[in-house]
């Protein structure tokens, strides 16, 4: 990809990923709790953040390396249909204002740690909570490893990735080394490593995108200029399907497209893992709402950074892997040591991620699959014990995928796992507001969904690929091309709605439900809320 | 099940209880629903002119909703709290 390696970036970058390991390990020492052999320590940081460790952890946990590179790609290769990310997040915000503080409320009461927990707890059932923990897990594994393609994509520019002539060990070795520490420092220091990191990371990236928006575009001659020569190469037209490349501005035909492909992501957003560990880990129900309006903040900074997708085209970046556009840019534009803090940027924004989804994973199977199923009668070390390790086998299960498999592989399954993991939508937001949803029917709606959705996204051809070649599909009924992971959404909770109504009629055993109307309001300082955590184990003699 | 305090709160809630919908709480609904549907009409914004600093009107009028949608939901945080802390009369945060 490079001629040589680019050693001033190369030191600049090592200085930053050095600096954030020290930070990685140092921060188990932060807000240190006496009982740190529970789950509540290591994998919810103490529950103790307030308004901005939340936001930077959450805005660094959202936001990912896969996300930097990966939405100015889709601008680069086929225009505005990459901004759908702006809408997505821009919906996010008002939509978790609804609903999550109740789940912040209800979690802290019965010391939830996953939202498989509430799910159990609210429903009395094992199986629907397995197959919301199964869910997640699966959704997560590829995501981990998009992080890793993150920093392969930095890697491969600053031209210490390797050709693919070297031998596969030495061409991996950074990535090794880089995923090696970060085992470690999640391992020692939980949820709390991350957090720390993230103010570096943001830090870097407000930075770098600051310059990035106001620099390129000078020397490239203004906004003008880049929107012009990117209509010139969007209005080119492909060979494969006699189309225009792209366009600046969607069509008549693309409009249900982006619409819901923004709707549904920002459905499915906060129903992976992880987003779920970084709202837990914070101090009161507040503090969620409160970040509910300055979190926005990042979707500005990803909108400017979307337009470097379009100074990419203006500056005549040309590769064959759209993910290398955006690193490329930075060192094509930037003075070397500046380009060095743009990669160091997106190298830490990927651990960040990394970090939370793989302790979010762990978690699920620790609380949701071990203790459920294996050891019901595991204490809070044992369950710290076991999701210190899960954590890092889901870590080497990503490597191994990342280094074993093509790429496309793990983008095809990160667009699998988002039309999955909408799927457990209705389990939880629903079970937030009503318990009028049959648990059974919940099992029936998500299982419809998943296969529908799955069956979908194998169907969908592209120039590139036969199968999985997008993520939109013609809706059935309705014949615009629309997100596949909406419509096995809106199918789910049609089949949700039917069984139900089922159900209810023929009186099936409706389980037990542990909680309380109250539970959902509570905050910080109410009753059985904070100053008595239960130790983990509230709610385990349930039956079923 | 479980021996979760709770109850306590029980014998508050049917005294003179305020109307589930209230003209505040529409307005909050308001707030909340209104990125949705100015972002879900994709044909209002789909389109090139008028263009800002040399950005088609596709692109800044979707990131000046970025900055009014924030707005809202202050509004609408700001309305919630009050309307939490009328109800409660106070008692507890």
């Amino acid at each position: 990809m490079n001629d040589g390696v680019n050693g001033v970036a190369l030191a600049v970058f090592v200085f930053f990923f050095v600096l954030v390991t020290v930070m990685g390990f140092l921060a188990a020492r932060w807000r240190k709790a006496e009982n740190e052999n529970s789950l509540d320590e290591w994998g919810l940081g103490g529950r103790s953040f307030g308004t901005w460790v939340t936001w930077f952890l959450l805005g660094g946990d959202l936001y990912t390396a896969y996300t930097f590179v990966a939405v100015p790609a889709a601008i680069y290769a086929a225009g505005a249909a990459g901004f759908f990310a702006v809408p997505y997040t821009i919906l996010v915000y008002p939509l978790i204002f609804t609903f999550l503080p109740r789940l912040w409320s209800v979690s802290h009461r019965h010391g939830y740690v996953t939202t498989s927990d509430f799910v159990r707890g609210r429903y009395g059932s094992k199986g629907l909570s397995l197959a919301v923990a199964l869910t997640g897990i699966l959704a997560t594994m590829p995501y981990i490893a998009l992080q890793l393609v993150g920093i392969q994509a930095v890697l491969d520019v600053m031209g210490v990735g390797g050709g693919e002539s070297t031998h596969w060990f030495v061409k991996d070795l950074p990535l090794l080394v880089a995923f090696g520490v970060l085992a470690a420092y999640t391992y020692s220091s939980g949820l709390r490593a991350p957090a720390l990191i993230a103010f570096v990371k943001d830090t870097l990236i407000y930075l770098v995108i600051a310059v990035a928006i106001i620099y390129i575009p000078i020397k490239l001659g203004g906004f003008d200029a880049i929107f012009s020569a990117a209509g010139e190469k969007f209005s080119q037209v492909n060979e494969d399907t006699g189309k225009p490349v792209g366009s600046l501005v969607p069509g008549e035909a693309g409009h249900w497209g982006y619409a819901t492909l923004a709707l549904g992501s920002a459905l499915a957003l906060f129903m992976y893992p992880h987003s779920i560990t970084a709202t837990l880990s914070s101090r009161s129900r507040e503090v969620i709402r409160r970040n509910t309006t300055i979190l926005p903040l990042y979707s500005l900074m990803l909108g400017l950074l979307a337009l470097l997708g379009f100074m990419a085209i203006a500056a005549g970046v040309n590769v064959a892997n759209g993910q290398l556009a955006i690193p490329q840019l930075f060192e094509n534009m930037f003075p070397a040591w500046f380009a060095g803090v743009a990669f160091a940027a997106i190298g830490i924004g990927a651990l960040v991620p990394a970090a939370i989804m793989s302790i979010a994973a762990a978690n699920l199977f620790t609380r949701n699959i071990y203790k459920d199923f294996l050891r019901p009668d595991a204490t809070p070390a044992q369950e710290t014990k076991v999701s210190k390790l899960v954590s890092l086998l889901v870590k080497v299960g990503a490597l191994a995928f990342v280094l074993t498999m093509d790429k496309t592989v793990a983008i095809n399954f990160q667009l699998l796992g988002g039309i999955w993991i909408l799927q457990t939508f209705p389990a939880l937001v629903g079970g937030l507001f009503t318990r009028w949803f049959h648990r059974w029917a919940l099992i029936g709606g998500w299982a419809v969904g998943m296969v529908y959705g799955t069956a979908a996204a194998y169907g969908v051809a592209s120039p590139t690929q036969k199968h999985f070649g997008g993520s939109s599909a013609a809706i059935p009924g309705i014949g615009e091309i629309g997100y596949i992971g909406l419509t096995a959404f809106v199918l789910n909770i049609a089949v949700t709605v039917v069984l139900t109504l089922v159900l209810r009629a023929l009186k099936a055993p409706d389980g037990v439900d542990e909680t309380s109307p109250s539970d959902y309001t509570a905050d910080a300082g109410d009753p059985g809320v904070a100053a008595k955590l239960p130790p983990a184990t509230a709610g385990a003699p349930g039956g079923h | 099940m479980s021996t979760e305090p709770g109850a306590p709160d029980a014998p508050a809630a049917p005294e003179a209880s305020p109307p589930a919908v209230t003209p505040v709480r529409v307005v909050i609904g308001l707030c909340l629903a209104a990125p949705f549907v100015a972002m879900l009409w994709v044909g209002s914004y789909a389109k090139t002119d008028p263009e800002l600093f040399g950005l088609p009107f596709f692109y800044w009028y979707q990131m000046a909703w970025v900055v009014i949608s924030t707005g809202l939901t202050m509004v609408a945080y700001t309305l919630w709290r009050r309307d939490q802390r009328a109800r409660t009369g106070g008692a507890s945060r």
